[in-house]
């Protein structure tokens, strides 16, 4: 077992990369008072109000917060359910 | 001249606010400033024994306030450098004892007398943090490489520049360069980059500090540790000195040796 830990661990980035890319997420959460959960709940309702209007595949519906140097922006990516994949 | 009010807060514990304090008190005043270091922990006070004079104090920051005392009376001088001074905090009293307007007027009256006045901030973002953030006119944040503690510089950094007391500038302490090397440490670029701040300051982690701490004569008295050396070249920033950005470590046998050779002094 400890023999495959050891691969296993190569494949990890070290540590201190996690730490930035964690601070990286919690800080642009915090800056913009923006929680998981919020971003949650924004899906939720989005799903909700585009497919009163739009057939959409709630299941693939993502939304996520991004923190440039300049602007942050929330991004809603929301896959619209075809005719054709409907039919099939 | 008025002196110039630099606070070090950090929003987490631990982090090295006192021990950065009384080290840029004492590399201040070995560059000719007259310094006096104040104490905004109250109830908490750390700074006098960071510094070896808590057997000296008779007044406090309290006491001035309250007016048991002239200003005057509650500075410790300390008898090693021949311009710094304690303003201690309270020990039994909180913070409440004190108020942002209290530390606005007590560090106006103290502007007159001296170059630098540097405030040593109690952990945390509520009143201590705001008693002492009132009268900066810079705000240093000090980090330690490591994730809770960059989070809380970056909610504090954004509460100095709500309060106009911005841009602050970022001291990252306790820094392991054989971590980083590894990756297991961030690097101090992804730090500054991460809370888009100006740096001024990095200092190694070093056993120096903890003897300093344990007989109350801070790094910066001397030359012989890298935290030391490192201090004395934020100093030199402050009084607006191009100090490159080196990564300080022990020197090897033959640097020592070429040094010796060269001359003393350059690693400064």
């Amino acid at each position: 077992m400890r023999f495959l830990d050891r691969f296993r661990r190569r494949r990890q980035p070290p540590s201190g990369e996690i730490a930035r890319e964690r601070l990286r997420l919690v800080l642009a959460h915090d800056r913009a008072n923006i929680s998981p959960g919020l971003l949650d709940t924004l899906k939720d309702e989005i799903i909700a109000v585009i497919s009163r209007h739009v057939p959409i595949d709630p299941e693939g519906v993502r939304v996520t917060f991004t923190e440039g140097p300049r602007e942050s922006r929330l991004v809603a990516d929301i896959p619209i359910q075809t005719g054709r994949r409907r039919r099939g | 001249m008025a002196g110039r009010v630099l606070t070090i807060t950090s929003g987490k514990g631990g982090v090295g606010k006192t021990t950065a304090t009384a080290n840029l008190g004492v590399a201040l005043a070995t560059r000719g400033q007259r310094v006096v270091v104040v104490d905004a922990d109250i109830g908490l006070r750390n700074l006098d024994v960071m510094m070896g004079l808590e057997n000296r104090i008779v007044y406090d920051l309290v006491d001035v306030v309250e007016e048991r005392c002239r200003l005057r009376q509650a500075l410790v001088r300390d008898k090693r450098l021949s311009e710094l001074y304690l303003l201690p905090a309270a020990q039994t009293r909180d913070k409440t004892a004190v108020g942002p307007e209290d530390m606005v007027r007590i560090c106006e009256e103290l502007r007159a007398s001296f170059d630098f006045l540097v405030v040593d901030s109690p952990a945390g973002i509520e009143q201590g943090f705001r008693n002492a953030i009132a009268p900066a006119d810079e705000v240093l944040i000090i980090t330690n490489p490591e994730v809770a503690a960059v989070r809380d510089a970056d909610r504090v950094i954004g509460l100095i520049e709500a309060e106009e007391k911005g841009p602050a500038r970022l001291i990252i302490n306790r820094i392991k360069p054989e971590m980083v090397r590894r990756g297991d440490m961030m690097e101090t670029a992804a730090v500054v980059e991460l809370l888009a701040v100006e740096l001024i300051g990095l200092i190694p982690e070093d056993e120096a500090v903890i003897t300093a701490a344990n007989t109350g004569r801070p790094v910066a008295l001397s030359d012989n540790s890298l935290a030391g050396r490192a201090f004395h070249n934020i100093a030199r920033r402050l009084l607006g000195e191009d100090v490159p950005f080196v990564p300080l470590r022990e020197a090897g046998f033959f640097e020592r040796l070429l040094r010796f050779v060269r001359t003393e002094g350059e690693e400064r």
